[in-house]
């Protein structure tokens, strides 16, 4: 850092309340210098990135570009200081052609060209509706239209994801042509390899402070793993035994080369009856839609799944749920009636189908759900409105629902996101008791210490293939948060090569 | 002092509680008033065939009102009731000579079914906007009947005793055409509490998607709840014949839009999820009870619209504020 550095943040923080979302952030950025920025679920990297982008202002710390104090308090003003972020989502208005969205940010057309054929796309039709061009097109648009405007700065934020490998190379090549220019980036992955093809420095965020300033050099991956996890990587005390599940007993729900979507490539596993399956993933992986696919609510592109060894295909949740097969979404507002009691939320089910519509005997439902009240422990002081709930007996209602009805299998979302502590240690035994009873449980989680607390194995995707499995025993932190990053990826990929080779075909 | 405050505080509180758990108090309170208000403005007004007069009329606006009211927790409306109905009392006033009383009322119920059943194939699965697709079947239905019309004209119509009997006649000075009405609302009132349908009726309207998530197939709620309000409306249509005679292509549609007034006022969400039926039926007596007050103070047609939609958007926008929340 010879040169003065064009952006500075110093002791940055961001509070929610009494949550501190970003406690001590600082970054240097030199003229011509790609930075990584890195950091775990939750350390505070969107935190940081919406405030240097203008989005939300800091509550404490200070900022300055080019030596001037950094005062922006929305995105423009952002723009008008020289930092330009580029998004995983495009930002391009669908019903606008290419040429109306390039004059709406006044983008300079020949710059903009001269990128996009850097970029690898040259003739792109420019008075085509933005939403006619492919997710991938959009987003290489997105990244020539900021380049365009000539960034002092510029902010990819998860910009690869999804992207085919040629133009991720062609990405790649484009940052590395920034430096000479004198521009700046500060580059957001969960890749390895593409960090280490354009970066210069690394900096790390943990728990909402920088842990971390380094260079990138051959092999610094493992002490970059090191700074996310901390030392808060004492191997967590597994408080049951892992479940006796019988390798030969058939397994429950086979799934098989699964694809979905632009993210889902290539996933199969097995869950077995009686256990409960992590599910490790970075955001974006292909988990929402392999949980979407499976819960009936997308069809799959490609593969497919069965269970009990019959082949399912769901055309709707109600079929997954005739097969008992049932889906606790991530996000609680997606499952529940917010303004209805917490009764009439865990009874749903009971009324779905047309024989199902008539007069309700209040007292079986209500003896059905109080049981389903009292194994969940739900606190039903407010139980007249879902919404007056907290968090956590929310997400045990969206739970519960399914306990009342009785599942064979049951696939969590991510179920502890964002709920109290207590409440997470009542979900785990929760999971366990159901595995227990011969109910199989897929349990997606982004807290890596959660699989050795709920599960008996793990499968770990990347890329939108499965490259790791484990048992839930040696899936400390470490070993899961080098997998999630796909640093073993090469040798699973060529360990399935050799499994798909030496496979006879049917 | 401080005990002073949080006395009424308290007492705020637990009035707002008590508002917003039992809603149609504060309705009750409002037609109560303006009952008052009239025998105030024209003292010895209010006797029993007063009363019998606005049950009469205030009955088939509260069973077009039901109509709204169910499609309205699903988020949608049902604009075609006014068709719907005035081609059902059409065709029974025709075929009464052809059909005898029977076979006219049974008929003459087919065509609303079948602008129900259009509605709820409409929305629930080539997702047409319910305002749209029941615009649309509405405009449809005018056509046909403009053309049935002529029918009427060379058959001549006449009015099946029953219906006249149930729409004007009294039994000591009670309207016989509570005989359907109260049957009726207690189905829906109770339905829309203690069964399946009605549940999922909330649930599709509140968080369709939610309801998908639980397995909840929604165009079969949707589909069953267009035809369900075809039927209610064709039987509306009925009433009206009994109750006014004459069969006109204005005989119900002028109903339409008062009928949407009297859910929201009863407090149903137009944005689905929220409300009931018993709030409606006051909403419709309300609104009886506020055309007579403005046809007795004698105020030209005009002014009294304006009057008309001032209340309605004026006791919306209390009785909002005062049931929800926050």
């Amino acid at each position: 850092m010879a040169a003065s550095p064009i952006l500075s943040a110093r002791h940055v923080a961001k509070n929610y309340g009494a949550v501190a979302a970003l406690k001590d952030a600082s970054l240097d950025v030199a003229p011509g210098e790609v930075i990584a920025l890195l950091g775990a679920n939750g350390a505070g990297k969107s935190t940081l990135v919406k405030i240097l982008t203008g989005a939300i202002s800091p509550s404490a710390g200070e900022i300055t570009i080019r030596g001037n104090r950094f005062n922006v308090s929305s995105p423009a003003d952002a723009r008008r200081a020289g930092l330009v972020p580029v998004y995983q989502e495009p930002s391009l208005i669908p019903d606008l052609n290419i040429l109306d969205n390039l004059k709406l940010g006044s983008t300079p057309l020949e710059a903009f060209r001269h990128w996009l054929s850097e970029l690898g796309v040259p003739d792109v039709d420019l008075i085509e509706l933005a939403r006619h061009q492919p997710l991938a097109v959009q987003r290489v648009i997105d990244l020539a239209r900021a380049l365009a405007s000539e960034p002092a700065i510029l902010l990819l934020d998860e910009m690869t994801a999804a992207l085919p490998a040629d133009l991720v190379d062609r990405v790649l090549d484009v940052v590395k042509q920034q430096k000479p220019l004198g521009r700046s980036v500060i580059y957001i992955s969960h890749r390895f390899p593409e960090i280490a093809a354009v970066c210069d420095r690394a900096m790390v965020l943990r728990d909402g402070k920088t842990v971390g300033d380094l260079p990138i050099t051959p092999g610094v991956e493992e002490e970059i793993v090191e700074l996310m996890l901390g030392d808060a990587i004492k191997a967590t005390k597994r408080a049951f035994a892992t479940a006796t599940v019988s390798e030969a007993l058939k397994p429950r729900l086979e799934v098989s080369h699964l694809s979905a979507g632009s993210k889902l490539t290539d996933v199969s596993f097995d869950l077995r009856a009686g256990e409960v399956l992590g599910v490790v993933a970075l955001e974006g992986q292909g988990q929402d839609e392999l949980f979407e696919v499976l819960a009936g609510m997308t069809p799959p592109d490609g593969g497919g799944f069965s269970i009990d060894g019959t082949p399912c295909r769901f055309k709707h949740p109600a079929d997954a749920i005739a097969a008992g097969h049932v889906y606790v979404p991530g996000d609680r507002a997606e499952a529940l009636l917010m303004q209805r009691s917490v009764r009439e939320n865990i009874a749903i089910p009971f009324h779905t189908r047309p024989s199902q519509w008539g007069l309700i005997d209040m007292a079986a439902e209500k003896a059905k759900v109080d049981a389903a009240i009292d194994r969940l422990q739900i606190d039903t002081r407010a139980q007249g409105e879902v919404q007056r709930l907290s968090g956590g007996n929310q997400q045990k209602v969206t739970i519960a629902r399914w306990v009342a009805m009785g599942i064979e299998t049951i696939l969590c979302f991510d179920p502890t996101r964002g709920i109290d502590v207590r409440t997470k240690h009542q979900i785990y035994p929760l999971l366990r008791e159901l595995a227990a009873q011969g109910s199989s449980v897929l349990f997606y989680t982004s807290e890596l210490a959660e699989v050795q607390l709920a599960c008996d194995r793990v499968v770990v995707i990347f890329n939108g293939k499965v490259v790791d499995q484990m048992d839930a025993e040696h899936a400390d932190e470490p070993t899961l948060m080098r997998a999630a990053y796909g640093l073993t990826a090469d040798d699973a990929l060529q360990q399935a090569a050799q499994a798909s080779a030496s496979e006879p075909v049917v | 002092m401080t005990t002073v405050s949080d006395t009424s505080n308290n007492w705020s509180k637990a009035l707002r509680t008590l508002v917003r758990d039992y809603p149609i108090i504060p309705l009750i309170i409002l037609l109560l008033g303006l009952v008052v208000a009239l025998e105030v403005m024209r003292p010895g007004i209010i006797n029993e065939r007063w009363m019998a007069n606005t049950i009469k009329f205030a009955v088939p606006l509260a069973m077009l009102a039901a109509c709204q009211t169910l499609t309205m927790l699903t988020g949608g409306i049902d604009l075609s009731v006014g068709v719907a109905a005035t081609i059902s009392a059409f065709v029974a006033a025709s075929q009464l000579t052809v059909l005898g009383p029977t076979g006219a009322i049974l008929v003459a119920l087919v065509p609303p079914l079948l602008i129900g059943l259009v509605n709820g194939v409409g929305v629930a699965l080539f997702r047409v906007h319910p305002l749209i697709m029941t615009l649309g079947t509405g405009l449809i239905g005018t056509g046909c009947l403009l053309v049935y019309q002529r029918t009427v004209i060379a058959s001549g119509s006449s009015v099946p005793d029953f219906l006249s009997w149930l729409g004007t006649g009294l039994t000591y000075g009670v309207p016989n055409s509570l005989l359907i009405f109260v049957p009726l609302a207690v189905v829906i009132v109770v339905g829309l509490r203690r069964t399946g349908f009605g549940r999922l009726l909330y649930a599709v309207g509140e968080n369709e998607e939610a309801a998908r998530l639980a397995g909840v197939r929604t165009w079969q709620v949707l589909i069953t709840l267009y035809v369900i309000s075809g039927f209610i409306a064709g039987i509306t249509g009925l009433l009206y014949l009994g109750l006014i005679k004459a069969p006109s292509l204005s005989l119900v549609e002028p109903r339409v839009l008062p009928s949407v007034a009297a859910a929201v006022i009863g407090g149903t969400s137009i944005f689905g999820g929220r409300g009931g039926y018993s709030g409606t039926i006051v909403g419709a007596l309300i609104l009886t009870v506020l055309a007579t007050m403005l046809t007795v103070m004698q105020i030209p047609e005009g002014t009294r619209r304006i009057f008309f939609g001032l209340i309605i958007l004026g006791v919306t926008a209390i009785y909002v504020r005062i049931t929800q929340d926050r």
